[in-house]
């Protein structure tokens, strides 16, 4: 043991940021769950939060680098994960996420791989140690990564397997990327999107659809965007307090308490509430991007990256979402959606933000 | 487990190069232009709540209000139906139905409901099979009407079966024991035929509709017009609280108006239990047919009863299958209204139109006689009188009396098939009484006309006499001969049978100018039928009562015995009207296929009049009590009485 680690050396401030966004959480959830079936939902949210802290701490203790090191075996262990969640998978909503343990906990393996994809990325991108990505580089990297995103894809769930592919682009931007390189990329995606669009799923395409235009059948695919707006548009300035937003009272709102917390939050607190809590995940993903900054190398750079290049990438589809600017993809909101593997994988990931700042003054 | 903190090889590999703590600095220009991404994210984030929550809130606020506040019928409740004195024959209450909404149903969810509500599982497993083909948006109804206990399972489940659905409604509250069930009949949900018919053009699909008797007559102005309130309805539909707090409303509904009948309750309560009451002489426990009891100067029906009844409240709470199956299947047709669709032939109670044709027509006078030796042989044809022994020789008051069939055979058939007709037209016989009630129907007045044009055959003279004593093709309704006798009864003044005293102006009758020397002999005969002939049973002390029996043959005695019966069945009549001079009521009783004569009809009608005269010989009483009363106040001294004292008549 080459240092003695103590919680009080972690970042205190980022942990009050994200202790405040799931007090708030918390609230939204015991507000959208009122007089339902989901209302256990509320305090069952505390205990994971309680447990995720327990995770953090454990994901503290080992350094980065052994993580490192055992890459390879993690990334193995996930795609087999992710074989077994296809096969003994808990259907709900349609779509098999969930390896269902004893004691009626659903487990959703693919928010764990994300945290494997990030160190996969990171001990990649550190191995080459080079200023600027060779395509062919970028091709065995995209390779690794589409592995378990394609998994993913495939039980349906498009919104993580995405959140796969923003860790790689972060993780690839700050590698760097030659501008013809991007080009290439952009010109390749556009060619294959209209191919992509055709092995979408029904019911993707329709949302798809029904984002570009979500009156065009408002009872249908559009229905959860347009409900989302409206509620959110109820909230006006300065919402119609906890427990009072009528879209989401009286169930107007789809899932107030999972996908759509935000546009529940928004009808019961308003554009000022917004602001706030919002402003809140904006210095949390500084805060991460400061613990990059003062990384000692570039794997604990690259890790931190990657956690802030996740959760941005959840704000900006989950949010954007509720305000319709995103279409539906059915991805969490970091630390407020309610759900236990989402917020364990969160906090796990705020643990290896932690890890990489506690090791900053090794050597 | 804690593995090794730092890899060795990956410490010299890294070692090799600059030094650790520089080697992030290559990154330093796009970790800041991560930074401006995500400042540009969260702008255009805020950017969009700004969009909705700041410059378009009216906007979704209007959107917000029209997704959870919805306008909800309030049902109007019918009117009532009153008797002639005001007392309430049928009103409503409110109630609330249970249906299951199909959309929603999980059908794992049946046991608990079964079990919370008390009901048989395996039946409503079986309903929902059922409804299984039919589309979604059906609900199944699965109690009419909840109890306390119910509400209380459902509201505290509401998020556990959100299948589970009330609906208000208004129901009909009917009399109990099938009393006066023909003249009232039943509501049910509006048809697909009626929806397409002018008269339902107000009507939506799933209104409520009078299905038959008053409730179908009088339907329009029995309907109410159904008010609106607003209420907060959840994404399912469901009503959460209504705007403006419980009593809230939009618009008021506007009850339906009540009809006031012309029924008097006291003789219709005495008409249903003379019906019901069992002729033990006979061993007779059940009478099928129908009493109908009028005031001839108005035509207002009094009473009126149908025998086999069914039971009203039953149609009210949504009828079961094996009710409707009992009642639609039973061969004595209580759905059937006997008094205005039992087409008879009358029999002897014909007797009296015989006569008045044969008088009127001047084929006879009052002195002639015939000599009844149980028959007598008319175009060729030998007639039977009921009496075998014969009558001896009858005029017109003795035939009348007695009832000899051989007197109305021969004074028939000098009158002839035309006057028979030609009178009994005037009478009403053939032709609907236009009485408020539907589906009546009108009987039929046999003529040479009609032979020819049914039947392409000539009318025989041989046929005459039966039509005489009312056999034959003559067929009426217990109204119609009510209403002739009625008419025949006051001298020729025949009013339209009605039910509802409060609705309408009054109608023309058809009056006759009979000579009133010969109704005046008809009515004597009439009299002499209960003083000292077949009548005798509708006696009364006190009140001059005239009347006839009659037995009329359903099948001829030679088929009854080719059958193997011992007797054929018969219909039993009685008409009678009282006082003979200035006649107030008209009664007409029916039994149908009875084992006995037209005699034991006429306790029936007896019993009708008597509480007619009773009653008004005791409100004549109390009218008197309060003019004495009001006299004697008025004798009294003028003293200056405390204000308080004033209204007590010591």
């Amino acid at each position: 043991m080459s240092k003695y680690l103590s919680p009080r050396d972690m970042d205190l401030v980022l942990i009050v940021i994200v202790l405040l966004i799931c007090g708030v959480g918390v609230l939204q959830i015991y507000s959208a769950t009122l007089d339902t079936g989901f209302h256990s939902a509320w305090w069952k949210q505390i205990f994971y939060v309680a447990g995720g802290l327990v995770l953090m701490w454990g994901a503290v203790r080992i350094d980065y680098h052994s993580l490192m090191h055992s890459v390879p075996m993690m990334y193995i262990a996930s795609v087999v994960m992710l074989l077994v969640t296809a096969v003994v998978g808990a259907q709900i909503f349609g779509s098999k996420r969930w390896i269902p343990l004893p004691g009626g906990i659903h487990l959703q393996v693919s928010e764990f791989v994300k945290l494997v994809v990030i160190l996969l990325v990171a001990r990649y991108l550190t191995d080459l140690k080079t200023d600027e990505l060779e395509i062919w580089e970028m091709a065995r990297l995209a390779a690794l990564v589409v592995v378990p995103a394609a998994l993913v894809l495939l039980q349906p769930d498009l919104g993580t397997a995405l959140t796969y592919m923003a860790v790689l682009v972060t993780g690839a931007f700050l590698a760097g990327l030659r501008w013809k390189y991007v080009a290439m990329i952009a010109i390749v995606a556009l060619v294959a999107l209209p191919v992509g669009f055709h092995f979408l799923k029904d019911y993707q395409k329709a949302r798809l659809v029904s984002f570009m235009d979500p009156d065009r059948d408002p009872q249908g695919s559009g229905y959860q965007l347009i409900q989302s707006q409206i509620a959110v548009g109820n909230g006006g300035m300065f919402g119609k307090g906890v427990t009072k937003g009528t879209q989401t009272q009286l169930r107007f709102l789809p899932v107030p308490h999972t996908d759509f917390i935000f546009s529940a939050f928004a009808e019961e607190h308003g554009f000022v509430g917004v602001v706030v809590v919002l402003s809140l995940y904006f210095v949390m993903i500084m805060r991460i991007v400061q613990n990059a900054q003062a990384a000692p190398d570039r794997a604990g750079m690259y890790i931190c990256m990657g956690v802030a290049g996740l959760l941005l990438f959840h704000m900006l589809v989950n949010v954007g979402m509720v305000v319709g600017r995103m279409p539906v993809t059915g991805i969490p909101l970091p630390f407020m959606s309610a759900g236990g593997s989402s917020i364990w994988s969160n906090f796990l990931a705020l643990g290896l933000v932690n890890n990489v700042r506690l090791r900053r003054f090794v050597n | 487990m804690i593995l090794p903190p730092v890899d060795p090889n990956l410490e010299t590999q890294l070692s090799d190069k600059t030094p650790l703590r520089d080697d992030t600095n290559f990154a330093a220009s796009k970790i800041a232009v991560f930074q401006y991404a995500a400042v540009a994210i969260f702008l255009f984030l805020i950017s969009g709540f700004w969009s909705l929550q700041v410059q378009n809130e009216k906007l979704y606020d209007a959107r917000a209000l029209a997704n959870s506040i919805k306008s909800q019928p309030i049902l109007a409740p019918r009117g009532r139906i009153l008797d002639r004195d005001g007392r309430i024959i049928v009103d409503n209450h409110a109630s609330f139905a249970l249906f299951l909404a199909r959309e929603s149903l999980k059908e794992e969810h049946l046991p608990a409901i079964a079990k919370g509500l008390d009901l048989d599982l395996a039946d409503l497993q079986a309903k929902v099979q059922r409804m299984r083909s039919q589309p979604k948006y059906y609900q199944l109804p699965i109690r009419q009407e909840v109890s306390p206990s119910d509400v209380a399972f459902i509201e505290s489940h509401r998020d556990f079966f959100p299948e589970l659905v009330l609906i208000q409604s208004q129901r009909r509250l009917y009399p109990q024991n099938g009393m006066l069930a023909h003249v009232i009949g039943y509501t049910g949900e509006i048809s697909e035929a009626e929806l397409d018919s002018p008269e339902y053009a107000k009507h939506e699909p799933g209104d409520i509709v009078g299905k038959f008797g008053i409730e179908q007559q009088y339907n329009e102005w029995l309907t109410g017009v159904d008010g609106a309130r607003q209420v907060v309805v959840d994404n399912l539909g469901r009503v959460r609280q209504v705007v403006g707090g419980k009593t809230a409303v939009v618009k008021p509904s506007e009850p339906g108006k009540d009809i006031k009948l012309t029924i008097d309750l006291d003789l219709q309560a005495v008409a249903e239990l003379a019906m019901d009451a069992p002729l033990d002489e006979l061993h007779v426990t059940k009478k099928n047919g129908a009493v109908v009891a009028l005031d001839p100067r108005t035509g207002e029906i009094l009473a009126m009863v149908s025998r086999p009844t069914f039971d009203l409240n039953q149609f009210s709470h949504g009828i079961s299958k094996t009710y409707w199956k009992e009642i639609n299947d039973n061969l004595d047709h209580p759905l059937m209204n006997k008094a205005i669709q039992a087409q008879q032939p009358p029999g002897s109670t014909f007797k009296p139109f015989t006569a008045l044709a044969a008088l009127e027509s001047g084929a006879v006078d009052d002195h002639f006689s015939v000599h009844c030796t149980g028959g007598i042989a008319l175009y060729g044809v030998y007639q039977r009188c009921w009496e075998p022994k014969g009558h001896g020789t009858v005029a017109l008051l003795s035939g009348m009396a007695k009832s000899c069939d051989v007197y109305f055979y021969t004074i028939g058939a000098k009158a002839g098939i035309n006057n028979l007709a030609y009178y009994g037209d005037i009478a009403g016989f053939g032709h609907l009484t236009g009485v408020d009630l539907p589906h009546e129907k009108e009987g039929l007045m046999p003529s040479e006309k009609w032979k020819l044009r049914t039947q392409r055959q000539k009318w025989y003279a041989g046929e005459t006499p039966s039509v005489a004593i009312g056999q034959g093709a003559l067929i009426v309704t217990p109204l119609q001969l009510a209403r002739a006798t009625g008419g025949l009864s006051i001298g020729g003044v025949w009013h339209k049978p009605h039910l509802v005293k409060n609705i309408g102006k009054p109608d023309q009758p058809v009056t006759w100018p009979l000579n009133q020397q010969n109704v005046h002999e008809i009515i004597q005969g009439m009299q002499g039928v209960i003083e000292g002939g077949t009548g005798g049973r509708a006696r009364l002390p006190g009140i001059a009562v005239c009347g006839k029996t009659g037995t009329a043959q359903l099948t001829s005695e030679q088929y009854a015995k080719s059958k193997g019966q011992k007797t054929s069945e018969d219909n039993a009549w009685f008409e009678a009207f009282a006082p003979c001079d200035a006649p107030e009521i008209v009664v007409v009783v029916l039994f149908e296929r009875f084992p006995g004569h037209g005699q034991y009809a006429a306790p029936v009608a007896r019993d009708v009049m008597k509480a007619y005269f009773d009653k008004k010989a005791r409100l004549a009483a109390l009218e008197e009590q309060k003019k004495s009363l009001q006299a004697r106040w008025q004798r009294l001294p003028n003293l200056a009485l405390p204000g308080i004292l004033m209204g007590a008549p010591r």
